[in-house]
């Protein structure tokens, strides 16, 4: 069999080690560092290929590989060869059921990189296995049968991979072996994973026919037996992906503060990993939340053996630090500074709030309690946090939105959260250190629940806005009146844009300076690549939200018409403004009343099911329970409505 | 652009671990044992809390069998490093005179397992370092970087907490409502033998000479080659301990740690026979060889390290 790589390691020794062992290490000091994932169900070979990784690069020693040959022979589920899985189903009880439980990881290095493997169980119940291994991992291997194509499983691994922000993913059709290294079964799983990658977001991934069992195109490509594969071997790819950490490098300078390190009274010291960008002796920083400011005097580290690892100064103290190292930072100023703290670029530093939307990964089997108190985790932050019920449940099968009132073990919600007092955070998309918590249980100390950040629900802590000479109130007074927004929601063709025009030409009239942000026309510029999803739609009023305000801030009336079906974004919008500022005018138009005129044609293509997600149709309205104004199209007309909504803001200054 | 090192990022990890028990934990300690595993975790500690010593004492459960070498080097790096040095010996064994010549299985128990429960109770720790790496053995594999102890020291491989990103949980019961729940932390965890290796000689790390060899006295014994330490070593009936250019892989009491014939008398030679060598570190260990494949996790189950 000439494809058959099993008898031949393709990472034998190194013939540099027996010949000029200093050689071959100076060359090994140097080695970049991959932290990946393998997911797949047990029948996908992922114990086996992973079995094959440690074998191919000599990581399996002569007694292993003895104890190996043998329990293949008692245990083994591959006839008379070589069950590369036993190597790694390392529990007893798990040994005798055949299965992998939980996490576990594994080692190996070639010549380019040292790889930290985590395996992970693909059964269903062990959700919070596969995102516990993935959150530290810079890419993911999806296995694939082969013979099975892609499955529910091979979606679900995916989905939680891209949710937790993987940003590498593999796609492994394994067992090529089995299936004659065909071709064309390659290319139609590929298509087949390809569509459903784009439907859930995944910009790209790179696709390998592999047999772990067999060796084929996992350290050289193309196999003998793929002579039509023309991409790189498994750890050819793994050997030259982006490393995260070094990305993170480019972004803003930000550290957490660990520990405040105070050996006697002339040495105060800040202890942290740096979650992203660099930093240099005498740069500005900033410390958030105080929002204080100083200069970096020094990144000390222990004297000691110049160029060692860590950058051991010999004297002390470094030139420059950059994320993922672990430094001490001292300031040219005594300001105050402490556990919780984050030292960030003085120019741009992350935000706190106390109020956010999150997706939140339930891992115990008491579950979540909207409303208790739960200790809340995020870098060196620890407070107590309430979750408030569940926007929804995701179905990670089918990605579809459940309603939730909870969430139990393995579900996964997207869910508003407080925190008792202001966290300092970014979007867990811009910054896994700064939007990646987890959930603690004040009574048993578990940790029951993992969360990533999306946004804040609430106007940013100004803990370091620009000040500005000429403020609102300058701009507003030039224009003799004062800012609101005049919120316009509804159903589609319930009349929102129609009164919102009408409104503004009588504010026009008057002499009033109005904007109309219009929900049709804000879609084809500013939020062009929003869908219709239930996210885009919470991104798109939010963004209208952030628009509305810079705008009152330059002392405008501005109008908006957007359908906005959730109160909670309303709510948000709302809390964005001064108080008293927004104004929500509720378009009371009953949905048979709306559904009739359908001016767009929009409600016949949703009733034929063609348009998805349509407000009304599949797709709730939540009606404001406490609207400023309320007006309807049925018992008014359209001037009606609007001289009515012009008496109720007067006086305009 | 400065891509780290895989040792930089291991360096980096592991005192990000030590700061967070330093900043979460009531009281905690380092076990300390001597081997060169410990020497690289004490060495990070120093990095990570320069200027000042670690907040911590070094711990060493003591089986009064160890290497000579090894109390020698012991004394010297807890003063280097301005700690405070612990030394605790289980005072039953002590009595009962538990040796590993005549007890077999009962003397890691009594003095390791045992030994260690007694003094984390005894002083009240609520976190203890230790040097395991998850590359040594499989039920090593699986286990948390922060792992959670009842108030028995017990450990459930089911019911580990999940560990997300480098989020720790150091949250436990404290001492008097459930008895003092702990958590055993591994800041190496990620390391292999192979990157242990590198760092120390990256570093200038001291480590106990019998690393390296040198002609030392000899008897074989159960497959097993074992240096003679001390006059307690009882020879068999004309029984004569054979000079041999010997070196441990790893150390532990000396009656049990099996040594092999080696010319390595540097570091890098050392590395050079490790890589080019086929047999796993804790071959050389009586230990796991007890109870089969899952020897180590069930002691680890009962409280061992």
């Amino acid at each position: 069999m000439t494809h058959d790589a099993s008898s031949e390691p393709a990472y034998r020794t190194d013939s540099l080690i027996a010949e000029d062992i200093d050689a071959y290490l100076e060359q090994h000091q140097n080695k970049g560092l991959l932290r990946f994932i393998t997911c797949g169900s047990v029948d996908d070979g992922k114990s086996t290929l992973i079995g094959r990784l440690l074998y191919d690069s000599k990581m399996i020693f002569e007694d292993q590989l003895a104890s190996l040959e043998s329990d293949s022979k008692r245990v083994g589920t591959q006839g008379q060869e070589l069950d590369f899985a036993l190597l790694v189903d390392g529990l007893a009880a798990e040994r005798e059921q055949g299965i992998t439980i939980d996490v576990a990881y594994r080692f190996f290095a070639t010549e380019k990189r040292k790889f930290i493997v985590a395996d992970t169980p693909g059964h269903e119940q062990y959700t919070r296995n596969m995102v516990t291994g993935a959150s530290t991992a810079d890419l993911a291997v999806i296995l694939v049968d082969a013979r099975k194509g892609v499955l529910v499983q091979t979606r679900r691994h995916s989905y939680l991979a891209h949710l937790i922000g993987i940003r590498h993913l593999v796609l492994a059709v394994n067992k090529m072996d089995l299936v004659d290294y065909d071709r064309e079964t390659f290319d139609r799983i590929v298509a087949d994973y390809r569509a459903f990658a784009e439907e859930i977001g995944i910009e790209g991934f790179t696709a390998i026919p592999i047999s772990g069992f067999k060796g084929d195109n996992i350290t050289a490509a193309p196999s003998p037996s793929t002579p039509w594969y023309d991409g790189p071997s498994l750890i050819e790819h793994l050997e030259t992906v982006e490393i995260a950490n070094t990305a993170a490098q480019a972004r803003a300078f930000r550290m957490p503060v660990q520990w405040v390190n105070r050996p006697n009274l002339d040495f105060r010291g800040f202890s942290g990993l740096i979650a992203s960008g660099t930093v240099k002796p005498g740069d500005m920083v900033r410390v958030v939340p105080s929002g204080k400011t100083s200069t970096i005097r020094s990144i000390v580290v222990m004297p000691g053996k110049a160029g060692a690892a860590g950058g051991t100064g010999g004297d002390g103290e470094l030139d420059e630090a950059v994320a993922g190292q672990s430094v001490t930072l001292t300031f040219a100023d005594e300001i105050d500074c402490s556990r919780g703290d984050v030292i960030a670029a003085a120019g741009d530093p992350p935000q706190a709030s106390d109020q956010f939307e999150a997706t939140i990964v339930w891992m115990s089997d008491d579950a979540l309690k909207p409303g208790r108190g739960y200790w809340l985790k995020l870098a060196t932050q620890t407070v107590t946090a309430t979750v408030q019920e569940p926007k929804y449940e995701i179905n990670v099968n089918t990605m579809e939105h459940l309603a939730a009132k909870t969430l139990g073990l393995n579900a996964i919600g997207v869910a508003e959260l407080r925190t008792e007092r202001p966290i300092v955070f970014e979007p867990y998309v811009d910054s896994r250190a700064l939007g990646g918590f987890i959930l603690i249980d004040k009574m048993t100390n578990a940790t029951v629940g993992a969360g990533m950040l999306h946004f804040s629900l609430r106007r940013a802590e100004n803990v370091h806005w620009q000040p500005v000479t000429i403020g609102r109130e300058e701009h507003a007074g030039l224009k003799n009146q004062r800012p609101r927004v005049l919120w316009f929601t509804g159903l589609s063709g319930s009349g929102k844009s129609t009164i919102a025009n009408a409104v503004e030409q009588k504010l026009n009239l008057m002499n009033r300076h109005t904007f109309l942000l219009d929900g049709d026309n804000v879609r084809h510029g500013l939020n062009r690549d929003l869908g219709f999803t239930e996210a885009d739609r919470i991104e798109n009023i939010r963004r209208v939200g952030e628009v509305a305000r810079l705008m009152t801030d330059a002392g405008l009336i501005v109008l908006t018409a957007f359908i906005s079906p959730f109160r909670a974004e309303r709510r948000m919008v709302r809390e964005m403004m001064e108080d008293g500022e927004f104004i929500e005018i509720f378009v009371d138009t009953p949905l048979d009343v709306a559904e009739a005129r359908d001016v767009k044609g929009l409600y016949k293509k949703a009733r034929e099911g063609t348009l998805k997600n349509f407000t009304g149709i599949d797709s709730p309205y939540e009606e404001p329970e406490n609207a400023e104004i309320r007006v309807n199209t049925v018992d008014m007309t359209v001037e009606e409505a609007a001289d009515y909504i012009v008496s109720r803001i007067l006086p305009l200054k | 652009m400065h891509s780290l090192t895989h040792l930089e990022r291991l360096e980096a990890e592991s005192i990000h671990i030590m700061r967070e028990v330093a900043a979460e934990a009531s009281r905690p300690v380092m076990l300390y044992s001597v081997g060169k595993d410990s020497a690289v975790m004490l060495h990070l500690a120093r990095k990570a809390f320069y200027p000042s010593p670690p907040p911590f004492p070094l711990l060493h459960v003591d089986t009064t069998w160890k290497f000579r070498d090894m109390y020698a080097l012991r004394d010297r790096m807890a003063e280097t490093a301005g700690m405070e040095l612990l030394v605790w010996r289980n005072p039953e064994a002590l009595e009962r005179g538990i040796n590993p010549f005549d007890h077999g299985p009962l003397h890691t128990d009594m003095w390791k397992t045992q030994g260690l429960k007694q003094a984390l109770d005894h002083y009240g720790f609520d976190a203890a370092f230790g040097g395991a790496r998850r590359d040594e053995e499989k039920s090593r594999a699986k286990e948390r970087i922060f792992s959670f102890r009842t108030a028995s020291h017990g450990w459930d491989p089911k019911n580990q907490r999940p560990e997300l990103w480098n989020l720790y949980n150091a949250k436990k019961a404290p001492r008097g409502q459930n008895g003092g729940e702990s958590i055993r932390v591994f800041p190496l965890s990620n390391w292999t033998e192979l990157d242990i290796w590198q760092y120390i000689m990256a570093e200038g790390i001291e480590i106990v000479p019998l690393y390296l060899a040198a002609p030392r006295p000899t008897v074989e014994r159960g497959g097993l080659l074992l240096m003679v330490d001390d006059e307690r070593f009882p020879l068999e009936p004309g029984e004569e301990p054979v000079m041999r250019s010997i070196r441990f892989r790893t150390l532990g009491c000396y009656p049990l740690t099996g040594a092999v014939e080696s010319e390595a008398s540097t570091l890098s030679e050392v590395v050079q026979e490790m890589l080019l060598t086929t047999t796993s570190e804790r071959q050389g260990r009586a230990i796991d060889k007890d109870e089969g494949g899952a020897g180590m996790e069930k002691k680890k189950q009962e409280g061992y390290f």
